[in-house]
């Protein structure tokens, strides 16, 4: 295949903002899919993706496209477009040599796009602006055009006016890809040299690995190696995706395609990753390759603790296609026998709780989610902190530290004042306030992450009526005044619902909590006392009051049976509670600190 | 239909096995005919081995006049249970009585004129009024009226019934626990008082009332019942008779007998007897429970009864284990958590 003849782009759009509509109306016109095939919104092939309206995990689609008598491959690369997953974003820019900038034309630039657009800049990509939902009676093309132009520098002609749903500009958008985007540049005759960006579980075939050839060529039945993990495996299939697989004798520098090689477990196929041959590697691998970090921790453990063995299969089989998942057993003295599990960001945490739900048909308790901390100890060692028991005792260390992002937002000019005012609540540190156009407003923050995983973002939708858009990075770690906060029931700590907090937020923290429990745990025969406290500070207290009267009135011939069985019953639920010293705790009084509000 | 059925099972009690006590009642036995109730009682006689040493009816008070009185007496019924309820109006047109407070009031004298010496009266409390004031003035009518035996019971609400159903749509607002758990005491409070012993958790009677055939149920002693939806209970097994009226006709009309029997193990023979002696003032008798059951309770249940008698919920009378004031609050709880 001539490499001349090759595109490879990526499309940056926030949700919403119609990419996944425009992306089906490219793979109809291209006769990628015919009419018949087509279900709307092909690239996403996930439930929970349709249903939350995001691209989860990309994929790649390969279309032929006619410009002025030849024929040109168009490979299309999906990318995840959360801000939890934007270590895959970058590998998928990295395989492409242009990118669509698709901007809904009635809401302009949003914060999520910005920051992929900068990837996509900053890896030389060429972009190409399109107005998306131009025939919308909404749209101001003209303003958002203006903005658009600041943003990149490019030219008003350069904008490809379009809408997926009414399919304008479709052919522009493809003639534009062709005369725009570079054609990939490599050497077929080097030593192979190609990228993973991404990868899918097959039960049936294993992993199969999403690649991108830079130099060199790969045929069936290679011997080849995945260089970070410096694993050995054989080229079993090679291929290009279609709207199904198609497999190849060879492939070459420039083009994009699907690997299988018999790799049963998701680990092993790290994103980021490069596969050369065994014999004649490359001499350097590709840039920008890292081991995808968790940034939040929560305990998961099942609800019947008869379960423990069930869950663990299913987290098993869930880290099978989800690499990015890691876990290690854990008990708590509340909730027994559990994982605490490492998650790329709140979604992703809830993403893999509704997967064990509908896929293994697990109901599981999260605990509260926390962050990284680390503890400089007073040997001056780092102790890491990713849960509250790991936190040491306040004498064997000197202080805490936790990490810190620069927090991008974009918002309408009128909800500048309570943006500013939950950024300073959730302890962030205002760094800069640009006007991107008269109405909207790029303000940037130094926060702390673990503010930001916890409800910031639905509080963010909320005070901006939804016109709000939010991008972080992390920028390093800070001393913070951490602290312990611990739940007590009558005295005895409940391990499943401590937390770090931040000491000044401590008393707020633990007095809502506390607030929280005596709705959710039911009278019972004796009192009993809620109590927050750091270290031995009791900081807050609520109390729930003894039962007062539980007798049914009429126990005569016809009732014993009756009553009897209905008291059983009662007991028989009581064992779905958990014990915490001589108090029954029910199991929603475990998930109340992801409600606190 | 229901001499049919009294034909049918008399062989339920073994034969040296006597009834002592005879309930007419579960429904409102008193609006049958005096030739009816003679009926009935002459095929209990026929059939069944008898030393009766009380025979209840039970009434509504607008049902009573002197005349059916009499009767009764002459009958043999010694005994009258009146579902008496409330002396307020308010409370008798929620509860959809057809009597009013008047009618309750007369009536005790009547009976008693009568020559009636066992007398008990039904009363209701735990109505969502706004105070105490209604409750307080059907008590002390109650203690005026001196009926010898009161039975008094909190306003239940169970699901699938018509208030039930109220509850859950909103039209129905319950009182609250506090408030019901105020009311029960005022109760336990005025009837000791007035020389009333709580002999069950919601039964109060004079020395000399209790009522034998009740108390009966509680030292699970053999039972027979016979009519629609009756349950009996032969020391071993519980039968529950079909409770559609159609249905029950039919089986027996087939000559079939008309119920299910249910085996109950020794679990559940064990707890319905921690559940129903718990409640009564001669306590829960831990050697029979071991007797008979196996189950040392003190020591199976350690830690609960440590908690229960530390929190004076129960106390001991010898080998009894009773339920202490407060404790009676809770029977339902503390039976649970004692259970086998």
């Amino acid at each position: 295949m001539n490499m001349q003849r090759i595109r490879n782009f990526c499309i940056i759009a926030h949700i919403d903002h119609g990419k996944s509509t425009l992306a089906d109306r490219l793979l109809e016109f291209t006769h990628t899919v015919s009419g018949r095939e087509m279900q709307n919104q092909l690239l996403d092939n996930m439930d929970l993706e349709r249903e939350r309206g995001i691209t989860i995990k990309s994929h790649a689609i390969q279309m032929k496209y006619m410009y002025k008598g030849e024929e040109y491959t168009l490979n299309l690369i999906d990318t995840p477009g959360h801000v939890d997953f934007s270590y895959e974003v970058s590998r998928s820019i990295a395989a492409c040599e242009g990118a669509l900038l698709i901007v809904d034309a009635s809401q302009g630039v949003e914060a999520q796009t910005i920051s992929n657009l900068y990837l996509a800049i900053g890896h030389d990509l060429e972009i190409i602006p399109v107005l998306n939902k131009i025939d919308l009676p909404g749209a101001e093309p003209e303003v958002v055009a203006d903005e658009v132009i600041d943003l990149i520098g490019c030219d008003r002609e350069d904008i490809v006016l379009a809408s997926g749903k009414e399919g304008i500009g479709i052919e522009d958008i493809l003639n534009a890809v062709v005369e725009r985007i570079p054609a990939p540049k490599g050497d077929p005759n080097e030593p192979l040299q190609a990228m993973i960006f991404d990868s899918v579980y097959n039960p049936f075939r294993g992993v199969e690995v999403i690649f991108r050839i830079f130099n060199g060529s790969i045929n069936k039945g290679d011997r080849i190696k995945f260089v970070n993990t410096n694993k050995e495996y054989f080229a079993d299939e090679i291929g290009i995706l279609g709207m199904n697989q198609i497999p190849q004798q060879t492939m070459s520098a420039g083009n994009v395609g699907y690997l299988i090689s018999g790799i049963k477990v998701a680990k092993e196929v790290k994103v980021g990753d490069t596969i050369t041959h065994v014999k004649n590697p490359c001499t350097t691998m590709i840039k920008g390759f890292e081991n995808v970090k968790p940034m939040v921790f929560a305990g998961i453990y099942p609800v019947d603790t008869t379960e423990f063995e069930e869950l663990r299969a299913s987290m098993e089989k869930l880290q099978l296609n989800d690499a990015s998942l890691v876990w290690e057993p854990e008990t708590s003295a509340a909730l027994g026998f559990g994982f605490r599990c490492g998650f790329l960001g709140m979604l992703h945490m809830e993403i893999i709780q509704e997967r064990l739900e509908r896929e293994f048909n697990m109901t599981v308790i999260t605990t509260v989610p926390s962050v990284q901390f680390k503890a400089l100890m007073n040997n001056n060692e780092y102790k890491i902190v990713n849960a509250p028991s790991d936190m040491p005792e306040p004498n064997l260390f000197k202080h805490i530290e936790e990490p810190f992002v620069k927090a991008t937002i974009i918002t309408a000019s009128e909800f500048v004042g309570p943006v500013i005012q939950l950024c300073m609540e959730k302890r962030g540190q205002i760094k800069n306030q640009v006007y991107l156009t008269s109405e909207r407003v790029e303000l940037s923050f130094d926060m702390p992450l673990a503010e930001i995983v916890f409800d910031f973002f639905d509080k963010l939708k909320t005070i901006s009526r939804g016109y709000a858009s939010l991008d972080y990075e992390l920028i390093g770690f800070k001393q913070s005044h951490m602290v312990r906060l611990d739940v007590m029931l009558n005295g005895e700590i409940v391990d499943a619902l401590s937390a770090i907090v931040h000491r000044d937020k401590a008393y707020e923290w633990g007095k809502r909590l506390c607030e929280k429990l005596k709705e959710l745990v039911p009278r019972q025969m004796f009192e009993i006392a809620i109590q927050a406290a750091i270290g031995t500070k009791i900081i807050a207290r609520e109390t729930v009051k003894a039962l007062r009267k539980n007798v049914l009135a009429k126990c005569y011939g016809g009732d014993i049976s009756r009553k009897r069985k209905l008291l059983e019953k009662q007991k028989k639920g009581k064992k779905r509670m958990r014990q915490v010293g001589n108090v029954e705790v029910p199991q929603e009084a475990f998930m109340a600190v992801l409600k606190l509000d | 239909m229901i001499e049919k059925e009294l034909e049918l099972r008399k062989n339920f009690f073994p034969s040296k096995l006597k009834v002592e006590t005879l309930y007419l009642g579960g429904g409102t036995p008193s609006i049958l005919s005096l030739g009816h109730l003679e009926k009935i009682l002459t095929q209990i006689d026929k059939n069944y081995a008898l030393d009766l040493k009380e025979l209840t009816l039970e009434a509504n008070p607008d049902d009573l006049n002197k005349e059916k009185l009499l009767g009764y007496k002459s009958l043999g019924i010694d005994r009258l249970s009146i579902g008496i309820q409330s002396f307020d109006d308010r409370v008798l047109s929620f509860y959809n009585r057809a009597h009013k407070a008047d009618d309750s009031l007369k009536v005790v004298d009547l009976a008693k004129s009568a020559g009636f010496e066992k007398l008990s009266i039904d009363l209701m409390f735990g109505f969502p009024f706004e105070d105490h004031s209604i409750w307080e003035s059907d008590l002390s009518l109650a203690l005026k009226i001196d009926p010898g035996h009161i039975s008094s019971y909190a306003l239940t609400v169970e699901p699938k019934t018509a208030l039930g159903k109220w509850v859950e749509k909103g039209s129905f607002r319950q009182a609250s626990e506090d408030f019901q758990a105020e009311q029960f005491e005022m109760l336990m409070d005025s009837m000791e008082k007035s020389g009333y012993i709580q002999y069950e958790i919601s039964n109060f009677g004079k020395k000399g009332q209790f009522a034998v055939h009740n108390t009966n149920y509680w030292k699970a002693i053999p039972y027979l019942g016979i009519g629609p939806g009756a349950h009996s209970f032969d020391g071993k097994h519980r039968g529950y008779n079909i409770a559609n009226n159609a249905l029950y006709i039919r089986k027996l009309e087939n000559n079939e007998l008309p119920y299910t029997k249910e085996d109950l193990i020794g679990a559940d023979l064990a707890n319905e007897y921690i559940l129903t002696s718990l409640r009564t003032i001669w306590g829960t008798d831990l050697n029979w429970l071991k007797s008979n059951f196996d189950f040392d309770l003190v020591k199976e249940k350690k830690e609960t009864v440590q908690q229960l008698f530390q929190q004076n919920l129960i106390k001991f009378d010898n080998d009894k284990l009773l339920l202490s004031k407060e404790g009676k609050l809770l029977a339902d709880s503390i039976a649970a958590s004692l259970f086998f």
